[in-house]
């Protein structure tokens, strides 16, 4: 699936980033909690989250996410929609809740990012 | 490649400009040509004490060192300690406060991602001293 798609599916604003529609998405994670998105996700994918601070758009740069999703009507200010401009990061927003955005691109077939849980010792 | 050495300062409680030095690191890196799989680890590890730099400590730095062995990142911050060590490597345990918990983290995730990321991981601290963190990634 496509940016576009998802904008098309979750009837979404796209506030920055609308030459990047092109750009093919393969899977997903939704979290409010950057630590856990630091933690768990270790490919590129599409970030659907509900905080709109600038920690946001770092969390992002570091992990090479391109497109974040910002749920129930969330919109970040200006800064945080210039800093995700300068660096080739598509924003959406939807007027929907976490919960129903998953379910709708999950229905679309967009599946989430394969966790991969941490050895529980290290042997060596 | 060639040798780098840069150390970036880092203040306490200034989350506007937290992940400005990882944001650096990671461009530098990426122009010694760094692999994109080394460089995500790198820069989530670097974000991650950066963030505990300036969640938790009284203020310190973060460097920067590149040689033949790898990447090196330290992180060494003037105060106030780590009292337990292990408990505070414990995944979910946090003494963030509500502003970082406010703005996503404080999790209790930083201290175990950094050493999972990490190739090597070395934590020292003294209560009233500081917290010296030091962390090696392979190029390779």
């Amino acid at each position: 699936m496509t940016v576009a798609d998802i904008v098309s599916i979750l009837n979404a604003r796209v506030l920055c980033g609308e030459n990047r529609l092109d750009r093919t998405v393969h899977s997903a994670f939704c979290s409010d909690l950057m630590s856990d998105v630091l933690a768990f996700v270790n490919e590129k994918t599409v970030l659907i989250t509900g905080i709109i601070n600038p920690q946001v758009i770092r969390t992002a740069e570091m992990l090479d996410i391109r497109c974040l999703i910002f749920v129930r009507g969330k919109e970040p200010g200006e800064q945080v929609l210039s800093q995700a401009k300068e660096l080739g990061i598509t924003v959406l927003t939807t007027g929907d809740a976490a919960f129903t955005t998953c379910g709708k691109l999950y229905q679309a077939g967009l599946r989430g990012v394969a966790i991969e849980w941490p050895e529980s010792e290290d042997e060596t | 490649m060639s040798m780098v050495h840069q150390v970036y300062p880092v203040a306490a409680d200034d989350f506007t400009r937290a992940g400005e030095a990882s944001a650096d690191i990671k461009r530098r890196l990426k122009q010694l040509g760094v692999s994109s799989a080394v460089l995500r680890r790198v820069a989530v590890a670097s974000y991650e004490v950066e963030l505990n730099l300036v969640i938790h400590s009284d203020g310190g730095e973060l460097t920067l060192n590149v040689d033949q062995d790898g990447v090196h990142l330290i992180s060494k911050d003037v105060g106030p300690g780590i009292p337990d060590i292990d408990q505070a490597m414990r995944e979910g345990y946090s003494t963030a406060n509500e502003e970082a918990r406010s703005m996503g983290f404080g999790a209790g995730m930083g201290l175990p991602n950094m050493k999972r990321n990490a190739d090597q991981f070395a934590i020292e601290s003294q209560v009233g001293k500081g917290t010296t963190i030091e962390m090696t990634f392979k190029l390779a």
